[in-house]
């Protein structure tokens, strides 16, 4: 399958942005984000194909606008929704208490 | 000149390099804790294990890994074959095996040949060997540029090589990872293999760079 993913040849992306003595992870999300995944995969649910599939189906446009664990992210979310894992309302419910319970205690 | 090999599958990654990976959406990352203490709360992962997994990849596996793989192929010529013709199993004599490693690769450089590794489609590496990649070989512009114009990008890097060095560009897949064995710097006869190991850099096993010169 084609797509935003299929980059290789494209024109226009410009120089390669390297940082010096970069680390493994940039944010604490990101290492959550790489571990999840890769425990989740060992359910054996869904095998490497299907991750990657998985990721390649986000929006082309959102694709390129997004950073690498965010992919990651994406086809985690998924894969633990399309295999019953989760329900896309369940996450949004746990997303709402976990913000709530953020902002009451940054009130109190 | 240089060798295209089409990948029949892909993988995935990174896109735009100038994206700012240390400020994610608040959604993001609200996200990402959602899924983990629902996870968590229906047993489906443990978070002692999630720990593990972090540190293994942050402290224990990276290109250091590699870099003795080289050395040893360097010093020892009946190893440096093995590598050559079976790579994930001379690579497993130092123990490295494991996710994205299953099935390796090595690539000689030679005066005549100079190899580089991608993954246009993703972000296929490595793991075992280089630990895991870093965000510009994920980026668009690697992936898009190091197919077409492989000197101009190695030029980018800090390296020239002479117009009759063949380039040949390895795309990786989520099952074949590459890794490039460079060729052994001039002047390093008299050193054993855990100093040869300190010139091996990430880079150099990427095809992006070359092995530091001995007191460089």
């Amino acid at each position: 399958m084609n797509g935003a993913h299929d980059l290789g040849g494209m024109h226009g992306f410009g120089p390669i942005n390297r940082e010096p003595d970069e680390p493994v992870f940039h944010a604490e999300w990101e290492r959550r984000a790489f571990a999840i995944t890769l425990a989740m995969g060992a359910h054996g649910a869904w095998n490497l194909d299907m991750s990657r599939y998985a990721r390649e189906r986000m929006e082309p446009g959102e694709y390129l606008r997004t950073s690498y664990y965010e992919h990651w992210l994406f086809g985690l979310q998924l894969l633990l929704t399309e295999k019953g894992f989760l329900s896309e309302a369940e996450i949004e419910q746990r997303m709402r208490d976990i913000a709530d319970e953020t902002n009451a205690g940054s009130e109190s | 000149m240089f060798v295209y090999h089409a990948k029949l599958t892909g993988c995935r990654t990174e896109v735009l390099s100038k994206h700012k990976h240390n400020e994610p959406l608040p959604e993001t990352v609200l996200r990402v804790k959602a899924l983990e203490s629902l996870l968590v709360e229906k047993g489906l992962v443990d978070p002692a294990a999630l720990d593990e997994l972090i540190d293994t990849y942050e402290t224990r596996i990276g290109p250091r890994n590699g870099a003795k793989v080289v050395a040893r192929a360097w010093v020892d010529p009946a190893y440096r074959d093995r590598l050559l013709s079976d790579a994930s199993a001379a690579i497993a004599e130092f123990g490295f095996t494991g996710r994205q490693g299953e099935d390796m690769v090595v690539v000689e450089n030679t005066p005549q040949v100079h190899n580089m590794v991608v993954c246009t489609l993703c972000s296929c590496y490595p793991w075992p060997v280089l630990g895991l990649p870093p965000v510009w070989y994920k980026s668009a512009p690697y992936r898009a540029r190091v197919v077409a114009e492989p000197r101009a990008v190695l030029a980018e890097f800090g390296y020239t090589l002479a117009d009759d060095v063949e380039i040949r560009v390895w795309d990786s897949t989520a099952e074949v990872r590459y890794l490039v064995l460079p060729m052994r710097p001039a002047g390093t006869q008299d050193l054993d293999e855990e100093l040869l190991a300190e010139l091996v850099t990430r880079d150099a096993m990427i095809g992006t760079g070359l092995p530091r010169s001995p007191r460089a």
